[in-house]
């Protein structure tokens, strides 16, 4: 990345959100299931979805390639979280009211358009995240906007939709889903594509997020918030990136798409320089290479020419260098070419020229496969890809038709986000044709009796919200506002009022925002800490059971001994704390030491003690204690030299 | 008040035609409060009146939007509506079949259909065209041919219907089909089934597989290829000759049961293994992915064992009621002044009626009317020599049906009363076990107790 920084606005970089909250209600949108993860299994059952067809009669592409692979899922189900509903076994209820009411209320906190009656769509999800092989999901409001450090940024749709199943994982052609997330209640916020740098981009996620924690009902943790993006720069086109789980990482996820489409553009006009036409590419025609490789020592292909498989390649005129250009930080346009084949041919992957040699083919193979293909070393590039024929075959017309899409420029995609950050192709995106009206649920008008509902959970401007607890509680601005933005604003706030008299609020606020942020310092997640074990660390110290500053401790053993409990921790970490008979014997005898000292300064030795005393005792005695009784000691110290 | 326009009433529809638009148009709605809404109108399908528009966004979604007086709408286009071209289809190149060749006549439900996408209705489709481009699986089993004899809702379902059912079922085996699949809604599939084990009792030489979908043939999950897909195979290589009903065998895709005609009852409102063979086991379990039929009850009619004898026809004057606490002699007097000819009566336990009825079932028999017994405990046998409530019934002259299905037993008492009349000789057909709706023994494993644990 030579150069460093792109310069976003020159490169006319749009980006819009969609972010995806889950609602805390009693129970899921579409039935009376409780709406949260379990631990515990459940029945088990196998099923398939099948591509089904629209009166236009066209079938989702990648419907019908997961349905010809012979995809089957296997369900888990477990008993308390799931119901018939969930295992498509009974139509959906009546859409949850609490969740209709809450999005309304963000609705109306962003000046949105509410609908007057809500109608329930299907948008086709066939990889089987949803036992029905659809999406329930509902436009509630229209438009609308949120001011994002001085910039208004305006609103699309305001959507309620069920949460899909949970992956567990991959067996082959057997893919394992649990349903007790399955119906969970989501609200989607989508915002017009005015984002202009990937800082902006995290930014408006942040104050997005902020006002939905402050309806106070929205669900906190890991996977609770989902953020989709959309990207595009002038010439490129529009990338839609699905589940990005971190906040942190959008401005690298915008980063790292706009490189993409920049070089994908550049490798455009390097392949037309060269002369790269598409009718060149419409001319390439795979060739067998299978007796060629029978003998080759690369792992892959002697696999798969044992079981009977081929080896096919195809040269790729003129291309020499370009699949082996980085189109985002270790991802070279030859993975793009793959991630394609995978994807529309089912094959494990690809092998170009540019990462040659390697993978077990020598310079002679590479040689005798340029020679096989007509191919020269210097100038032109080849892929050659091992599997059944068919697939084999299919592979390399999907690499030629990814570099046609190429000589054009960007082609619309929808990419997965990954955990670093950069992103992978999952499929391409789908039209307006994946939705249609969910007959089993009659349409929802929105009563008087709903809004009124809906009031109760209204956000304050989040201004405001800082201005009651400086003034309520005495906070300070800076910790107000960090208070906030903490994701457990709510429980901060209740912990807050339920100690007022026995704990400053400043100090209950502090060991959110501050002692347990500062954990991340020791390398450990202090958001991984249940909320109940916090809350009885608190309760320790308000009961004056362990001193206030060993909180942060009590909370570092626990992050790191998840299973312990706070009474464990305080035992191991030999914090119980002391009683005044024990704290007056520690500076008994720390007064008898100094006492020279102590007749020498004064008072003033006051400092000498209580740093010794403090040495000893922290974490297990109350300060404000020690001082109380290291002053009389020396008091009495003094009085008594005086005589 | 207006008539009804697209599905708008009142005051939406008046807007609506004084501003010239059809569903299909875009429009724009313009409200007095100065809000508006640009979108496709959409035709209105609930039945709840509402002032309401349905507008469809570019973006895919629907939304309703309040109208009132002061409320302006006007056309600013319309939608291109795609042709209805080639559907692509799910498998590729010609579909090779084997030599079976197997009918399959539609009486309803939604086993094949397509969907508006536009508005969201679902259109039952049902031919070979269509058939061997969304269930092309069917193929690997026999060469499908199709008709569609009528197509009505489960409960629209009459027993002149069957007739015609059996009609159609009957000319295609005479034209060497090697096996028959009708596909019908699954509300009154066993009241048909059993009619068509009836008609055929006397000689059948190949299968006839019912069918039919609990999740309709337009969702992903719909369980319509997988039923249909193991009634085909039931079709064209079953064993046996019989009746049967096939449909999931459990909530997954993985078996699907063949229950006898006389035998089955729909035992769920809607999970997609809702069908149980009653006081009798399934006749087999098939396995649509693996080309496998594993038979469970080995006492059937055999394949090509007999020749085809259709004795077709149905009485339609049969009433099947059910005994409760109230007033259950008025029903049936009612039942008798209106002239039907056999009525059923689901009685309690053993199949008992209330004392204060016995009077109303003597003149019944009186009247000419038979009057046959089942139990409301649908497993178990009918009994009415145990308590003397029963042997008044007896007295009274009603039938005691053994173990037999309400379905079963209404349908058999249709299709006897169309061929006898005199009360001893329909008590004498109604007690004879003709295509296995009777059996004497229950081994203990047949009832299973469902306790969800
Ligand atoms: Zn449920």
């Amino acid at each position: 990345m030579a150069g460093g920084k792109l310069d976003y606005r020159a490169l006319g970089v749009k980006v819009g959100l969609e972010i995806h909250q889950q609602l805390d209600t009693r129970h899921k949108l579409f039935c009376e299931c409780p709406a949260e993860l379990t631990d515990d299994e459940g029945d088990v059952f196998l099923r398939r979805l099948r591509p089904t067809r629209s009166e236009l009669g066209d079938v989702d592409p990648a419907a019908l390639f997961e349905w010809r692979r012979g995809r089957v899922y296997r369900y888990h189900a477990p008993p308390g979280h799931s119901c018939l509903v969930e295992a498509d076994e009974e139509p959906p209820h009546p859409i949850n009211r609490e969740a209709l009411a809450i999005a309304l209320a963000v609705a109306m906190a962003l000046g949105s358009t509410i609908v007057d009656e809500v109608h329930v769509m299907r948008k086709t999800v066939i990889d089987g995240s949803n036992t029905s092989g659809f999406q329930r999901t509902a436009i509630v409001a229209l438009g609308g906007s949120i001011e994002v450090d001085g910039k208004r940024i305006p609103i699309e749709t305001i959507v309620v939709e069920e949460d899909a199943a949970r992956k567990l994982g991959e067996e082959g052609r057997v893919v394992d889903y649990k349903l007790d997330r399955l119906g969970i209640p989501l609200i989607e916020i989508a915002t017009a594509p005015v984002i202009e740098t990937p800082e902006e981009a995290k930014n408006v996620a942040l104050a997005i997020g902020r006002l939905l924690r402050l309806t106070g009902k929205v669900k906190r943790g890991i996977g609770t918030i989902r953020q989709d993006l959309n990207v595009s720069i002038r010439g490129g086109a529009k990338t839609e990136i699905k589940g990005v789980q971190k906040l942190e990482l959008i401005p690298k996820v915008v980063e790292n798409e706009v490189l993409r489409q920049v070089r994908l553009l550049e490798i455009r006009d390097e392949m037309r320089r060269r002369g790269v036409t598409q009718e060149l590419l419409d001319s390439l025609k795979p060739v067998d290479l299978t007796s060629l490789l029978s003998g080759s020592k690369s792992r892959v292909i002697r696999r798969v020419v044992k079981a009977g498989g081929k080896v096919l390649g195809v040269k790729l005129p003129l291309m020499k260098g370009l699949l082996g250009r980085e189109v985002m930080p270790g991802r070279r346009f030859g993975g793009e070419l793959a991630d394609y084949a995978r994807f529309w041919a089912g094959v494990e992957g690809i092998i170009h020229s540019d990462e040659l040699p390697g993978y077990g083919i020598t310079r002679e193979d590479m040689e005798r496969i340029a020679e096989a293909l007509g191919a020269s070393l210097e100038r032109d590039a080849f892929v050659i890809v091992a599997s059944d024929e068919e697939r084999a075959r299919r592979a390399l017309e999907v690499v030629i038709w990814r570099l046609k899409l190429a000589l054009e420029g960007v082609p619309e995609e929808t990419r997965a986000a990954l955990e670093d950050g950069t992103t992978r192709y999952m499929r391409p995106r789908p039209g307006s044709a994946r939705m249609y009206p969910e007959t089993d649920i009659p349409p929802e008008p929105v009563t008087e009796d709903l809004l009124e509902e809906a009031k109760r959970y209204v956000p304050e401007p989040p201004s405001k919200v800082v201005e009651g607890l400086v003034s309520r509680y005495g906070l300070s601005r800076d910790l107000a506002e960090a208070v906030v933005d903490d994701e457990r604003y709510k429980l901060i706030v209740d912990l807050i009022e339920k100690y007022r008299g026995r704990l400053e609020p400043s100090y209950v606020a502090g060991f959110f925002v501050v002692t347990l942020r500062g954990l991340r310092g020791e390398g450990v997640d202090p958001d991984a800490i249940p909320d109940d074990k916090l809350a009885e660390i608190l309760d320790l110290v308000a009961r004056g059971d362990v001193a206030r500053e060993a909180a942060g401790e009590i909370a570092l053993y626990i992050a790191r001994n998840p299973g312990a409990s706070v009474r464990e921790a305080v035992e191991k970490l030999g914090l119980k704390k002391l009683g005044r008979e024990e704290v007056e014997k520690v500076l008994d005898e720390i007064v008898r030491e100094l006492r020279d000292e102590i007749v020498k300064r004064g008072e003033r030795a006051m400092g000498l003690v209580m740093g010794r005393a403090m040495a000893k005792l922290r974490g297990r005695a109350d300060g404000r204690l020690v001082a109380e009784i290291a002053r009389r000691k020396i008091r009495e110290v003094l009085a008594g030299s005086a005589q | 008040m207006q008539a009804e326009y697209h599905g708008y009433t009142g005051l939406v529809a008046s807007l609506l035609r004084k501003a010239g638009v059809k569903p299909g148009d875009v429009i724009v709605v313009r409200r007095g409060d100065g809000s508006e809404f640009r979108g496709v109108l959409m035709p209105r399908y609930s039945l709840s009146p509402g002032p309401f528009i349905v507008l469809k966004l570019p973006n895919g979604y629907n939304i309703g939007v309040r109208v009132d007086e002061s409320t302006v709408i006007e056309k600013v286009g319309s939608v291109e509506r795609g042709k209805p071209g080639e559907p692509m289809p799910l498998v590729e190149g010609p579909l090779k079949p084997p030599r079976e060749r197997v009918m399959i006549v539609g009486a309803g439900g939604t086993v094949a259909s397509r969907i508006d996408y536009e508005t969201g209705a679902v259109k039952p489709y049902l031919s070979v065209d269509e058939l061997s481009l969304s269930v092309p699986e069917l193929w690997r089993y026999a060469d499908i041919d199709a008709v569609q004899v009528f197509q009505v809702l489960s409960e629209d379902m009459k027993p002149s219907m069957w007739a015609r059912l059996v009609d159609e079922v009957a000319k295609a085996i005479e034209r060497g089909y090697d096996g028959v699949v009708v596909t019908h809604g699954t509300d009154t599939m066993a009241f048909t089934a059993s009619a068509l084990a009836f008609a055929f009792h006397r000689g059948l030489p190949v299968p006839i597989a019912l069918t039919g979908a609990q999740r309709s043939s337009d969702r992903p999950s719909s369980d319509a290829a997988f039923n249909l897909t193991a009634a085909v195979l039931v079709a064209s290589r079953a064993p046996f000759a019989e009746v049967t009903v096939v449909m999931h065998g459990e909530t997954g895709d993985t078996y699907a049961l063949a229950h006898r005609g006389v035998r089955v009852k729909k035992m769920h409102s809607s999970r997609r293994d809702a069908f149980q063979s009653i006081n009798s086991p399934p006749l087999a379990k098939v396995w649509p992915y693996d080309a496998r039929i594993e038979i469970i009850d080995k006492r059937f009619r055999g394949r090509g064992k007999e020749d085809l004898v259709v004795e077709n026809g149905f009485h339609e004057r049969v009433a099947l009621i059910k005994h409760f606490p109230g007033d259950i002699a008025s029903v049936i007097d009612a039942l008798v002044d209106k002239g039907f000819k056999g009525i059923v009566i689901e009685g309690t336990g053993f199949g008992h009626v209330s004392n204060d009825a016995i009077k109303s079932l003597e003149r019944a028999r009186e009247e000419g009317v038979a009057v046959a017994i089942v139990t409301q405990t649908i497993f178990g046998r009918v009994n009415l020599n145990v308590y003397s409530t029963g042997r008044r019934m007896l007295a009274a002259g009603v039938i005691p049906l053994e173990d037999m299905t309400a379905e079963a037993a209404y349908a058999k008492l249709s299709w006897v009363l169309a061929r006898a009349e005199d009360l001893d000789e329909v008590r004498r057909l109604m007690l004879t076990n003709l295509a296995g709706e009777i059996s004497g023994r229950h081994p203990l494993r047949l009832y299973r107790h469902a306790t969800g644990v």
